[in-house]
């Protein structure tokens, strides 16, 4: 069939990105699997309707995440949010100095590596809801213009834009409570650490 | 004093430093007009503390982005799809 080798070799290369945000999507390798092996089956099937020359990248992420959308929704945790647009914007930036005296002087990139560990960046990516979440993989980490992923997730470009600000928003803060609950906080400032360090999954998440 | 200067962003003080702040993830999205990069890029190369926020946020994205990313797709996975694929093609391919 001469369909399959040519959705093979186009629609392949995709895998790794493709699989990338559904493990950020579903928080778990299985169905991060099971819902890549059904985008790609879908797409395949689908392929006589994908238009020669338009962004392939964009198409598969639309079956993604509308795959997402439909079979997982209903296991999401639901962090509360409603901190968001209390926020200051550049919250993570501006209250770097309260984190760790000692990081004045260095740069963002040493500030960033001795404050957070990689897997702490995946999971405050991941405690976003999934209202932002999307949004924000596909924008900072798939690098997808505003107009794809209105396009991806049909929605206007405008809320768009406002799910980028609030999810970028409440992933600086989610970040910021984890460097706090290491405690690398000024204690003299008036903010709730757990003495033995431990928080459970709901108390992280209410910011 | 803006809110912006209070919480100590900016240095200078100046109107765009609300405007640079304000638009600066559009510009890092790379979706401003050319007109508005041109002058958010010329205060950013004036602005001390414009030009530190933009850094950091630049960073964060970059960090963010890394750590998100796998770069290896388990081989089972590709193999499953593969098949599942065939398996399609297969169905599809029934003699009329």
């Amino acid at each position: 069939m001469a369909d399959r080798n040519k959705f093979t070799d186009l629609a392949m290369e995709y895998m790794p990105s493709l699989y990338s945000a559904a493990l950020r999507m579903t928080r778990n390798p299985s169905d991060a699997e099971d819902l890549v092996q059904e985008t790609y089956l879908k797409a395949y099937k689908g392929f006589h309707s994908f238009q020669e020359g338009t962004n392939l990248k964009a198409w598969l992420y639309r079956i993604l995440t509308n795959t997402y959308i439909n079979r997982y929704r209903a296991k999401q945790r639901r962090p509360d949010e409603t901190h968001i647009d209390q926020d200051e914007d550049f919250f993570l930036y501006r209250h770097l100095g309260e984190l760790d005296p000692s990081l004045a002087g260095k740069s963002p990139e040493e500030e960033l590596l001795d404050l957070f560990s990689n897997s702490e960046i995946v999971e405050a990516v991941e405690l976003l809801s999934e209202i932002f979440r999307i949004p924000v993989l596909l924008a900072d980490v798939e690098g997808f213009s505003y107009k794809e992923i209105a396009e991806i997730l049909d929605i206007p470009t405008g809320t768009v834009m406002s799910r980028l600000h609030r999810g970028r928003k409440a992933l600086q803060r989610l970040l910021y409570d984890f460097a706090v609950e290491r405690r690398l906080v000024d204690p003299e400032l008036n903010v709730d650490v757990d003495v033995d360090g431990e928080q459970d999954q709901e108390e992280v998440t209410r910011v | 004093m803006s809110d912006i200067e209070q919480a100590g962003v900016s240095e200078c003080g100046d109107d765009l430093c609300l405007e640079s702040l304000k638009e600066l993830y559009v510009f890092i999205d790379g979706e401003l007009t050319e007109e508005r990069r041109v002058i958010i890029r010329s205060h950013l190369d004036e602005c001390g503390g414009c030009v530190e926020a933009f850094d950091f946020e630049v960073e964060l994205r970059q960090v963010v982005s890394k750590c998100c990313s796998e770069t290896v797709v388990p081989e089972h996975l590709r193999h499953r799809i593969a098949l599942a694929i065939e398996s399609f093609s297969d169905d599809d391919e029934e003699p009329n």
